[in-house]
């Protein structure tokens, strides 16, 4: 100890009135907090080990516990903040690369916070979802630029393949590794519930989940984990990943201890095996190698499902997107650098890439500009809390959403941004049995209809509070978007009007 | 059947070759991509030369090429075959899983990249004449040999083998003393065991390019795997 010292950044609290030493909170806890004392018939807590996952809390029958920040503080500065001294500390100990979870945890603005939605006053009177239908429908892929006839006159309706969502958000990839079986179950039969997708991540498709393929969005990144024809015939769709929010421009490495059992199987390398996606696709070095990837795949799969290709949120997106346009995909999705991840180095994950609201304004504006938006569909996360996250995100230009934390919030995640350890007390990102046992994917399912529907009712809402009947009217309506707070330069890139204008 | 590429682009060659029988023989291939991408059940023998991509999702078919092939030959491969008699481009065998591609001459840039292997699934690639750079990166499985057999311009391998290698085992037919490898591999002399390992494969490999087997055996080999050791990865702080 001493030098070597961290103190604990919480304190678990037991109200030893309310204690009846059950032992719950020592069976709940995978990192081994709470412990029994039988001489003195009295719960231990070692609160070093604690993540603040509240699990224990939750289970607790006698709401005995409560877990607190620790006001045992260093020395307020504002230069040198306690984490970050505490991150020079864990360095110097270890040597080792910062590694965190979840998204981007720092005050950095969230631009979705500082645009207001417009309603319908007198003139342009206020749609009643409950008496009029409301259409939130939409529909993924490239769209025709023009009519087109046959020699009898008849409209030609080849269309490009589609993936018709019931509304426009979907599950964004997780692989199967990173979270358990039991959390793509839930997400799996919730998409299909839904009418929506959710995505494999590039970790391969379970065989036991083939069956939801037509709601299954396959991906295909750097490693290849999983990927084979008959993977890519089962999807309804491909996505092409060539960056992720969380950690733009690196590769993963999923450590040979978790590859084992059915997570082995299913991304097709051996047991104990590390899974290196490297950093870039060794076969991608322009837009021209890009579209070589993606009409390989529309070859492979016969020109039937549409073909996505995922970025991260960078610098010059907009010029990005306009050669993924080129490039001959169907759909662009666009990670913002707030995104969530399994595991990523943390000055990855806090200081790389953009916010999703300016790279999403400003992709739309490009392609709008170049006349290429109806030849591909935008789809953005990273991170998308909430309808109103939805709702400006489509008013800013957006086909449709990808949630994944908001996904997992609803599957029990307490956010305590500790993935990589694989000890997820609320059986998501666990592989380990007894772990994974503790998410019920009835109830997961259950809950994730239910988020959505709540979604889908106030997006509805907030749809006829303008006036507008369809999420395709809203797609790209800007006018209904105000800033507040925000300066010139990032309302010109939003491309919206202050509020009051 | 025969099948006339002159004129065809790769969507129109790929869909008569889905609607052929098993035996399938294009001439006048004049660089179309993807040909026989995601294909099973299928013998296709190519005139001409065929672009990129050739074989990608391969998964079972078997491709022979009367002359040189371009890049991306054999992307993600699962399964079959791709007989190459001449040299090939970039970034051959991408991820290949499984199935076996043989070149006559050289390969370029980046051949065997991350090649991976899966219970029986054993891929292999092996290289007549010479590699280029970044021979078997991130290589994690599987089996890549090279065997210096053309004239002898250049070196086996050119620089930067092997960097991220995990997995599977490159064989190179040289002593391998001028080449730099990275920290995370081990580079031995084969033994008769490493030897007998790949004995099968260089039989065929010289029965289908006439190559006379005891002249390619009877030589010094260096088999190179990675050191577990000194794995490749990086040290992390839980933060």
């Amino acid at each position: 100890m001493g030098i070597e010292l961290i103190y604990p950044d919480f304190e678990v609290i037991r109200n030893e009135n309310r204690c009846i030493s059950c032992r719950v909170c020592e069976r709940q806890c995978a990192n081994e907090v709470h412990s029994y004392d039988a001489e003195r018939n009295r719960m231990l807590a070692d609160e070093s080990r604690c993540v603040d996952c509240q699990r224990c809390v939750a289970l607790c029958p006698t709401r005995a516990l409560k877990i607190v920040r620790s006001d045992c503080r260093l020395r307020e500065n504002a230069n040198w903040q306690e984490d970050t001294i505490k991150e020079v500390y864990k360095q110097a100990d270890s040597g080792g690369v910062l590694l965190s979870s979840m998204g981007n945890p720092k005050p950095m603005p969230v631009y979705w916070d500082k645009i207001l939605i417009n309603a319908s006053q007198v003139t342009n009177p206020s749609i009643d979802p409950l008496r009029e239908p409301m259409e939130t429908r939409t529909f993924l892929g490239k769209k025709p630029g023009q009519i087109e006839k046959d020699e009898n006159g008849e409209i030609l309706c080849k269309l490009e393949p589609q993936l018709e969502l019931s509304m426009p958000v979907m599950f964004s990839a997780m692989s199967y590794g990173s979270i358990s079986y039991n959390a793509h179950k839930s997400l799996a039969t919730a998409a299909k519930e839904l009418g929506i997708y959710y995505n494999t991540g590039e970790g391969g498709l379970h065989e036991d989940f083939y069956h939801y393929g037509k709601n299954t969005i396959v991906q295909v990144a750097s490693g290849r984990f999983g990927v084979y024809k008959e993977y890519l015939e089962i999807g309804a769709a491909v996505e092409i990943k060539m960056g992720q929010g969380a950690k733009p421009g690196i590769g993963g490495h999923l450590p040979g201890a978790k590859i084992v059992g059915d997570v082995s199987r299913t991304r097709m390398i051996p047991e104990g095996s590390d899974a290196i996606s490297p950093a870039p696709h060794h076969d991608i070095y322009s837009i021209e190698d890009l579209r070589q990837l993606v009409y390989s795949l529309k070859e492979a799969t016969e020109y039937k499902k549409p073909i996505i290709v995922k970025v991260a949120a960078v610098h010059n997106i907009a010029a990005i997107a306009s050669g993924i346009a080129r490039s001959g995909a169907d759909i662009i999705a666009i990670d913002g650098f707030r995104g969530g991840t399994g595991a990523a180095p943390t000055r990855i994950r806090d200081h790389v890439g953009i916010p999703i609201e300016l790279a999403l304004a400003s992709v739309d504006k490009r392609l709008r500009d170049e006349g290429s938006r109806n030849r591909v569909s935008l789809v953005v996360g990273g991170s998308i809390r909430s309808s109103a996250d939805v709702v400006k995100a489509i008013a800013l230009g957006a086909d449709a959403c990808y949630i994944a934390t908001a996904a997992l919030l609803a599957l029990g995640c307490h956010l305590c941004r500790t993935c990589q350890t694989g000890k997820c007390n609320w059986g998501i990102a666990t592989q380990r049995p007894e772990l994974v046992k503790r998410l019920n994917p009835e109830i997961g399912c259950e809950r994730l209809i239910n988020l959505m529907n709540a979604w889908r009712h106030e997006i509805k809402e907030l749809m006829g509070g303008m006036g507008i009947n369809s999420i395709e009217a809203l797609r790209g309506n800007r006018l209904m978007l105000r800033g507040i707070g925000l300066t010139d330069k990032e309302l010109e890139i939003l491309g919206i009007s202050h509020a009051g204008e | 059947m025969i099948i006339d590429a002159k004129n065809l682009d790769y969507q129109a060659l790929n869909q008569k070759i889905r609607q052929a029988d098993a035996n399938v023989v294009i001439t006048g291939c004049c660089g179309q991509r993807f040909i026989a991408a995601g294909m099973k059940n299928r013998h296709i023998t190519i005139d001409g030369i065929p672009g990129n991509a050739l074989g990608a999702y391969l998964d079972g078919a078997t491709i022979e090429v009367r002359s040189n092939a371009q890049d991306a030959v054999g992307d993600t491969m699962n399964d079959g075959k791709i007989v190459i008699h001449g040299n090939i481009g970039d970034a051959a065998g991408y991820a290949m899983r499984g199935g076996k591609i043989y070149i006559k001459g050289d390969a370029g840039y980046r051949a065997g990249i991350h090649m991976k292997e899966y219970q029986d699934k054993i891929p292999v690639m092996i290289i007549g004449g010479s590699a280029g750079s970044f021979l078997g990166e991130y290589q994690a499985g599987g089996i890549i040999v090279v065997l210096g057999l053309c004239e002898k311009k250049r070196r086996i391998v050119a620089n930067f083998p092997c960097t991220g290698m995990h997995g599977g085992k490159l064989y190179l037919r040289d002593s391998a003393a001028e080449i730099v490898f990275p920290r995370n591999v081990c580079v031995q002399t084969a033994t008769s065991a490493d030897m007998k390992f790949i004995q099968d494969e260089i039989i065929e490999f010289c029965s289908v390019f006439g190559y006379n087997v005891s002249s390619v055996l009877n030589a010094r080999f260096s088999v190179i795997t990675p050191d577990s050791k000194n794995p490749y990865k990086q040290m992390y702080v839980a933060n």
